[in-house]
């Protein structure tokens, strides 16, 4: 049905992740072919099917731990085709209160949601580059914006992650290659099941996902999901430092 | 978090947790007593837990699909409305819809749903060819008519009470287009209407609104709709270019979407009174896409807000065949006198249905909503009378409210399936408030 020569490719790095399955649905709903990665990839059969039977397009799984650095270049090599867009929705957010005590823990934190995302991208560019074309999607976080007491460690990759795509994006402006940052505020997902989050600022998954597709078809740099995150984080970065430090948010 | 059914009553705080695959639902079984919980396309309580209601929506993953049969393999979280948006344009509908395709193939196979076409195909459960269902021991189970029977004829309308509904495989139907011929047929009265549908037990679907403020002479009184999928020679030309596209978005020729539409018996009438003339103005066949024919209702979103905070409930009985006609008279004929009109009442006709716990048998179903209040709950307990004096029963996707010994009083299967629940140990971990209620 669809003419596979000219289609398409999404490689998600994080599949199984809600954020990640809702994002490679919505570039399948577009037409893209889907290649997942992640740990225990061979567990992702079923998103396999659903993917595919949904949207009539070829979907692959590939073995992928971000903290296993030596390996990328021959991850990018075992792809078999360069994908069209290349999205890390890698990240982990631990316990703020244990991460602080244990630093083994905090690191494992800083390098899931900085140095591997950042590491891997960076290798994606430069085949980008060379190429010509292609998107890179780097999801990151508001609590990068600004650090907090409940949340630094993350939030403090985070902000490596931003800007990090920020100095790719300027790199490549010109070499034909986008780069999108995707800054969710708070999401229903697994990652946060069971806490108390605020309703009308709490996005779905869903909505991250048509919000990341949107982003890359119309080459759009930063975007915050929901939208109004934009403006609760340019207050929240205006505060002065010396109220901000006294306040508990 | 405060959850409830379609009908916004009753409420109930209930902890909930979203399992992502079997390791995390086997988890939650082994915590207690639990029910699993689907779109909430139900109307009352059935389910509601507050233990434990477990939101099947995360797995909702399409497995298989096997272009020979027809079969699809789905997770038991997955909507009608996405396999409809993935199959139609290869030319495959539901083989049983219920009248919103916002619903969950588990809550699909827990209330063996029907459609427009119980007369000609049965239930959903005709279409089932196998179940996996997780149950109190935690093992989970594949059933089928000849794979573990029992389990799969009680889970078939079991409203959760036997297990958790992991995947199954069902059959879609093969369809040449995405639009309906449907002929609009006005009945003058009750009798009318009835005649109707046993002459057209040819036609695919059928089904009729009913006026059910109208009194003397034209109580009763309806428009029939008859159905068929149109083939590719019924369709003029430019929709035969493309023909599963269908438009988008819609207008309603009836003003439904009133916000804060006062439901009172005044301008329940005068709403009956346009929409029956408005229908009657447009008898004969046209083209409809499939949905505007399946789900007029789903093209207002949240339509369940206008009853106002207090909620709604519906009643909704079958009458035997041999007693549909005095029995759908004594109803509306109640309906009437007490001047508490429902806002969309539904009248259809059921084939013969056997099975252990499934609501439709051979006869006439009625379904009526209602605000919540107490002139109307008073209402409804003299229609669960005229019911039962007519050997009815009840449809529990839609109560909200009847009592245990008239449901037992209604169906003597209930006593064989609280003995099931006994004697498999369902009951010791799968209830809902429902059940609660209802001593099942
Ligand atoms: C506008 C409207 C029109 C309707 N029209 C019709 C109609 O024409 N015909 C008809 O038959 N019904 C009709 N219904 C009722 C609806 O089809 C049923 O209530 C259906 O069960 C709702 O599915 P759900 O996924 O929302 O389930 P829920 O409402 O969440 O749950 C319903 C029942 O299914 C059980 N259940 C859900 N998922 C599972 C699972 N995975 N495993 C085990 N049990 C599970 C629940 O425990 C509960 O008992 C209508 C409802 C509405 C709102
Ligand atoms: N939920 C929110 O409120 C929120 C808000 C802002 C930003 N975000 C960001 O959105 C992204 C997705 O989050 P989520 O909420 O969907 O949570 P999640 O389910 O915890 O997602 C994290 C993903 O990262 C993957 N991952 C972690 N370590 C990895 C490693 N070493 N190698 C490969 N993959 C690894 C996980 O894979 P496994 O499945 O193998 O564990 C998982 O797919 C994250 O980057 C998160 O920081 C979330």
């Amino acid at each position: 049905m669809t003419d596979t020569s000219r289609q398409k490719t999404v490689l998600v790095l994080g599949g199984r992740s809600d954020i990640g399955r809702a994002i490679a649905h919505s570039f399948a709903a577009d037409g893209y072919a889907v290649a997942l990665a992640a740990r225990n990839a061979a567990n992702l059969e079923t998103d396999k099917s659903d993917i595919s039977l949904r949207h009539n397009v070829p979907v692959s799984l590939h073995e992928f731990d971000v903290l296993d650095t030596g390996k990328m270049e021959a991850f990018i090599d075992s792809l078999g085709v360069l994908p069209d867009v290349v999205v890390s929705v890698v990240g982990l957010m631990g316990e703020q209160a244990e991460n602080e005590k244990d630093t083994d823990l905090s690191a494992r934190v800083m390098r899931s949601n900085y140095e591997g995302p950042a590491l891997i991208l960076g290798l994606f560019a430069n085949r980008f580059e060379e190429r010509g074309s292609g998107t890179l999607v780097g999801v990151s976080s508001v609590a990068g914006d600004r650090g907090r007491a409940t949340n630094y460690i993350y939030g403090s990759a985070k902000a490596g992650f931003t800007a990090f795509l920020s100095g790719l994006r300027n790199r490549l402006a010109r070499k034909g290659v986008h780069v999108v940052t995707v800054k969710p505020g708070f999401v229903r997902t697994q990652m946060t099941e069971g806490m108390k989050l605020p309703g009308p600022i709490t996005a779905d998954p869903e909505e991250v996902a048509q919000a990341t597709v949107k982003a890359v078809r119309k080459g759009k740099n930063t975007v915050y999901t929901k939208p109004v995150w934009a403006l609760i984080m340019l207050i929240i970065t205006h505060i002065p430092e010396a109220i901000f430090k006294k306040m508990s948010i | 978090m405060k959850l409830s059914g379609w009908g916004r009553y009753p409420t109930v705080e209930c902890k909930t947790s979203s399992p992502r695959n079997e390791a995390d639902l086997a988890g939650l079984v082994r915590s207690g007593q639990v029910i699993a919980r689907g779109n909430g396309r139900s109307y009352g309580d059935s389910s509601l837990n507050s233990h434990m209601t477990i939101d099947m929506r995360r797995m909702s993953r399409m497995l298989a699909f096997d272009e020979a049969s027809g079969q699809l393999t789905a997770e038991a979280g997955v909507l009608l409305a996405d396999i409809i948006s993935s199959f139609l344009p290869r030319g495959w509908f539901p083989a049983v819809t219920p009248g919103t395709k916002f619903v969950t193939v588990g809550g699909m196979i827990a209330a063996d749903v029907h459609g427009k076409n119980h007369h000609s195909d049965g239930a959903f459960s005709t279409f089932l060819d196998w179940v996996d269902v997780l149950c109190s021991d935690g093992e989970i189970r594949r059933c089928s008519r000849d794979e573990t029977p029992d389990l799969f004829e009680w889970t078939v309308g079991g409203m959760g009470l036997t297990g958790i509904i992991v995947r199954a495989a069902f059959r879609l139907r093969p369809v040449e287009s995405g639009w309906i011929r449907q002929t609009t047929i006005p009945a003058e009265n009750l009798a009318a209407a009835i005649d109707i549908f046993e002459r057209s037990a040819d036609s695919t679907y059928s089904v009729a609104w009913i006026d059910c403020l109208s009194t003397g002479a034209s109580l009763g009184r309806s428009l029939v709709y008859l159905g068929e999928h149109a083939a590719h020679a019924d369709l003029p030309r430019k929709q035969l270019q493309a023909p599963f596209q269908t438009p988008r978005k819609r207008k309603l020729t009836v003003p439904l979407d009133a916000p804060g539409f006062a439901l009172n018996r005044w301008t329940v009438k005068a709403f009956n009174e346009v929409y029956y003339r408005a229908g009657r103005s447009k008898t004969g066949t046209q083209l409809v896409d499939w949905d505007t024919y399946f789900y007029p209702l789903d093209a207002i979103l949240k339509w369940n807000r206008i009853y106002g905070r207090k909620g709604f409930a519906q009643f909704q009985c079958v009458i035997p065949l041999e007693q549909s006609k005095d029995g759908m008279q004594a109803l509306l004929e109640a309906i009437s006198a007490a001047g508490q009109g429902s806002f969309l009442s539904v009248l259809k006709r059921f084939g013969a249905q056997e099975s252990r716990f499934s609501f439709p048998m051979e006869g006439y179903t009625l379904a009526l909503d209602f605000p919540v209040n107490n002139r109307s709950l008073e209402l409804m307990n003299r229609l669960d009378e005229i019911t039962i004096a007519h050997g009815g029963r009840f449809y529990l996707a839609k109560d909200s409210r009847l009592k245990a010994e008239t449901l037992a009083k209604s169906d003597t299967r209930v006593s064989d399936f609280r003995e099931m629940r006994k004697s498999t140990s369902a009951a010791e971990t799968f209830s809902s408030a429902q059940s609660d209620r209802l001593v099942l």
